[in-house]
């Protein structure tokens, strides 16, 4: 058992031009094509085997998948817990409980078969390196298709970990991890895939969309977008606002240092207001982050590069309030508050991905949907608030993948709800049953009888044999049946 | 009031957006059974970890939607979006019957109509929708999903395919040769994504098989079928050549078991039957669309699944059997968009089953509460308290701390409990 040929994994960060890369995509795809055709992938006990294998391998392999997210982002082995192992076996666990695995039965007059669509390939991102491979994966082999994966090369430990377990704990001829850079995605895309779920930047986004329909593969988009925290008055209670900070806290430096697709991305706040969320945020960052080692670090010198940018503008470096202290040798940013940057700067028009937080101060908290509402649609809209009419007209008014209130990010946890975007924050939802359905065909089935004739539908055609099926139609079955009879023109 | 390409299309959806910005289309009303339903909130379960809470998923509109090739257009109205119609050029007078009446009768200021062909189309593509709905063929469709990727515009793609029909020997006879007939020559002479477009039957039970059809098509027609009124004609020149084309072939012509009259002035071609053309001729390897049926057969109808999963996958496949055991292979080995066990074409009438392609035939679906879903985002909605507060989750992190998350996330009633409550105290 082994993984995908190394010939054209990455070596110390630069891409070597690997000799016949073409063709190594192309048999590897090919392989994939063979064991879906073989028809392996379909069975329920494959299905399961391949869920139980992947529950083993986070198991048993757990202390280096902590190491190797401490290497690619300093991540601290209780968020990497929190955000990416713990959610990946509980989306196992739920995937082995659910009854979604359709048992092939006679079938009834109509129904829906979800059927696997084929063999799928998955790109996955950095920031979350685990969780954004291993989630699709989940739905990808409980749906039956045989997969290739595709980790992010800018979390090289990451992927090196899938590349070298993924096989032994799975059925490798029909899961493959396959490593490299941009020049192997392109390669990947090449070929027609039955299905490409990809996360990332809505850059890369639109190149994969447009080699995606040069063979008609559907696709799936997670990308990013400027999440908003409406942060509303909480009528006064001191415990309450203890609380939201934490959680904002929270959603903004405990989610990888900022460098989330869902972590909050500012704050929208009445100009009143400020002083006392400012004062609750320091003092929380100052409990929460003792030391470095509780926060990620930037992913890499490039990332550290535009984040320093971002604050380099004059009147964005003036906004600042608090921390902008940036450590290059260790790619560390702090904890930076900045209050009111300029409103066409880059900071408050490009996703941060990073741990700098803009608050932007309104007269009014409802002046804040208007803000929002302007702004190309985020995958994630928050709100901390008591007040029920803000609630219901942030649901109604604005648009975005999800919304959530009074906490951030943790939805993402949730089976029930869909995970995904809108607009320009992309298309196409997964997680628990969602992700099931992503990687299936709902094949519509219908069986007829041939017992019952209807003489209306076959030509030739004259006026009785039209009403009769206006009649049919409009569902109007009296009427229907008086013109079979003879007794209505 | 219709308009037309280039200047015109980009005001007319910076119009739309306005409009849909405004919240115009929100409140539009329609008599479609199960809307309200429909657009009401579901609610989900919220999972124990983020007790206490509430979560559910919400259906909203899109936004500014472009349907080409438009007779689905009342499900991406209901579902609250801003509309563009681009009917068929290759039906001009369908088209402009629908520029000219769709406008008295619905809110034009939020669904308009644009008629024209490629130069129009271009221009639309050109500009940003929330989604694309497009019928039609894969060539244009891999045209229309490349400028959506523009964009990163959602794409539904209703394209077609060869839809095998695959008739075993154990069948009421009659009907099936009825039911086949009908879902071929009767809808549109063929011309229709979901048509019948070729038979696989047993070497045995061909002859039966066409014996059958030939009564029922005489019926149906007559004995001069170009001069029956209930034939459909084919569309246009572009495609009369086309067909002939397919049956003039060499390999093919000397097929011809039952038909083959034609008359160009008309633009009419009778139905006609082929036996056992080449696999690699013209007829068997593009979409026929048109009333041209080749008859294929095996020597057991098991041969048919080998030969169907040859080619790319259709939007329907149909079946014509009393053998429950051969109708379950088929269902489990075959992949298309939608499968018909004993009858034609019918399943797009059933408002509960979704209608559309997978592979080569397309991508999504409708028909339906699954339209309202093409034309929705399923927003979730998750609501938390601020009782609860688990302290666990927090940095600066420990053991103890990572303990009870893991307990949390195993389903551990008793570490939720100490979650919730706050444990570990005093951090």
């Amino acid at each position: 058992m082994g993984r995908v040929a190394p010939s054209f994994e990455e070596v110390g960060g630069k891409q070597q031009p690997a000799v016949g890369l073409g063709e190594t995509v192309s048999r590897t795809v090919s392989e994939l094509r063979v064991a879906y055709e073989s028809g392996r992938t379909r069975s329920l006990e494959w299905r399961q085997s391949q869920l139980r294998g992947l529950l083993r391998l986070l198991a048993e392999e757990e202390a280096a998948a902590f190491r190797a997210l401490r290497e690619d982002l300093g991540k601290h082995h209780a968020e990497a817990y929190r955000d990416e192992l713990g959610v990946l076996v509980k989306s196992a666990n739920a995937a082995l409980r659910e009854v979604w695995v359709p048992l092939i039965a006679f079938p009834a007059r109509a129904q829906l078969e979800p059927q696997p669509l084929g063999v799928v390939l998955v790109f996955s991102c950095w920031n979350v390196p685990l969780g954004l491979s291993l989630e699709p994966l989940i739905g990808a082999v409980a749906a039956g298709n045989a997969v290739a994966l595709k980790p992010s090369e800018l979390a090289p430990a990451t992927a090196k970990f899938l590349g070298d377990n993924i096989g032994k704990y799975m059925d490798a001829t029909a899961v493959k991890v396959i490593q490299g850079g941009p020049e192997v995605g392109e390669q990947l895309m090449e070929h027609r895939w039955d299905k490409v779920l990809f996360t990332g930047s809505p850059r890369i986004g639109r190149v994969v969309m447009a080699a995606a329909a040069k063979h008609l593969t559907p696709v799936a988009l997670e990308l990013g977008g400027k999440c908003p925290c409406i942060f509303d008055t909480l009528g006064g209670s001191a415990r309450d606002l203890q609380t939201a900070v934490n959680r904002v806290v929270s959603g903004k430096w405990s989610s990888c240092a900022g460098q989330a697709c869902l972590a909050i991305d500012y704050v929208l706040v009445e100009e009143r207001f400020v002083p006392v969320l400012i004062k609750a945020i320091k003092s929380t960052l100052k409990r929460f982050f003792t030391d470095s080692d509780h926060m990620a670090r930037i992913v890499n010198a490039r990332h550290f590069q535009r984040l320093s940018g971002l604050l380099k503008d004059t009147s964005v470096a003036a906004s600042v309030l608090h921390g902008g202290k940036l450590d290059a040798k260790n790619l560390c940013i702090e904890p930076t508050i900045l209050l009111n940057p300029p409103l066409d700067s880059a900071i408050m028009t490009e996703e941060i991905f990073g741990p700098l937080l803009p608050i932007i101060t309104v007269k009014k908290i409802e002046d804040s949907i208007d803000f929002v509402k302007a702004r190309p649609r985020p995958l994630a809209v928050y709100a901390f608030t008591k007040n029920a009419a803000l609630r219901r007209r942030i649901v109604e008014e604005t648009s975005s993948g999800s919304v959530t209130f009074n906490d951030a990010v943790v939805q993402y946890g949730i089976d029930s709800l869909p995970f995904g975007g809108v607009g320009e924050s992309g298309f196409g939802q997964y997680h628990g049953k969602h992700s099931f359905e992503m990687f299936s065909h709902k094949k519509a089935v219908l069986t007829r009888g041939y017992l019952i004739e209807l003489s209306a539908r076959y030509p030739p055609w004259d006026g009785s044999k039209i009403s009769m099926m206006r009649q049919l139609y409009r569902y109007n079955y009296v009427g229907f049946v008086l013109t079979f009879l003879g007794l209505k023109k | 009031m219709a308009a037309r390409g280039g200047v015109g299309v980009e005001a007319d959806v910076a119009a739309l957006r306005a409009q849909f910005a405004a919240g115009r289309t929100r409140g539009a009303e329609f008599a479609l059974k199960n809307l309200k339903k429909w657009m009401k909130p579901q609610k989900v379960s919220a999972s124990l970890m983020t007790f206490p809470s509430t979560a559910m998923v919400t259906a909203e509109p899109l936004g500014v939607v472009l349907v080409i090739s438009a007779w689905n257009y009342p499900f991406s109205i209901a579902a609250g979006n801003a509309v563009v119609l681009k009917p068929s050029e290759v039906a001009p007078a369908t088209s402009s019957l629908l520029a000219e009446l769709l406008p008295q009768y619905v809110d034009s200021t939020c669904i308009k109509v644009v008629e024209g062909g490629v130069a129009e189309t271009t221009a639309l593509l050109e500009q940003k929708w929330d989604k694309i709905f497009y019928t039609g063929n894969g060539k244009i469709g891999r045209i229309v999903m490349a400028s959506a990727a523009k964009h990163l515009t959602p794409v539904v793609l209703e394209l077609g395919g060869k839809c095998p029909v695959v008739v075993d020997s154990n069948v009421d006879l009659h009907v099936t040769a009825k039911r086949i007939a009908a879902g071929k020559w009767g809808c549109n002479n063929g011309q229709a994504c979901i048509s019948p477009d070729f038979i696989i039957t047993t070497k045995s039970f061909a002859p039966k098989l066409l014996e059958a059809l030939g009564k029922v098509l005489e019926k149906f027609y007559g004995d001069e079928p170009l001069r029956s009124s209930d034939l459909s004609r084919i569309v246009n020149s572009n495609h009369f050549n086309r067909l002939k084309k397919l049956m003039d072939d060499e390999n093919v012509s000397d097929k011809i078991v039952f038909g083959g009259q034609r008359d160009e002035h008309q633009l009419k071609i009778a139905p006609t039957i082929f036996m056992d053309v080449p696999l690699d001729s013209g007829i068997m390897k593009e979409e026929i669309f048109g009333p041209l049926l080749p008859i294929i057969t095996v020597d057991k109808i098991h041969e048919s699944f080998a030969l169907i999963n040859s080619m790319t996958k259709p939007l329907a496949a149909y079946l014509f059997t009393k053998d429950s055991k051969l109708q379950e292979q088929y269902e489990a080995g075959i992949s298309a968009g939608g499968m018909l066990v004993n009858d034609t074409v019918v399943h797009l009438t059933n408002q509960y089953l979704p209608f559309g392609g997978v592979g080569e035939s397309g991508i999504g679906a409708y028909h339906g509460s699954f339209s309202f879903e093409a034309f929705s985002h399923k927003k979730a909605v998750l609501v938390r308290g601020f009782a609860g507060e688990a302290a666990a989750r927090y940095p600066p992190y420990s053991t103890a701390k990572l303990k009870i998350l893991r307990g949390v996330l195993k389903g551990n009633l008793g570490s939720m409990i100490q979650a919730i409550l706050g444990f570990p105290r005093g951090k």
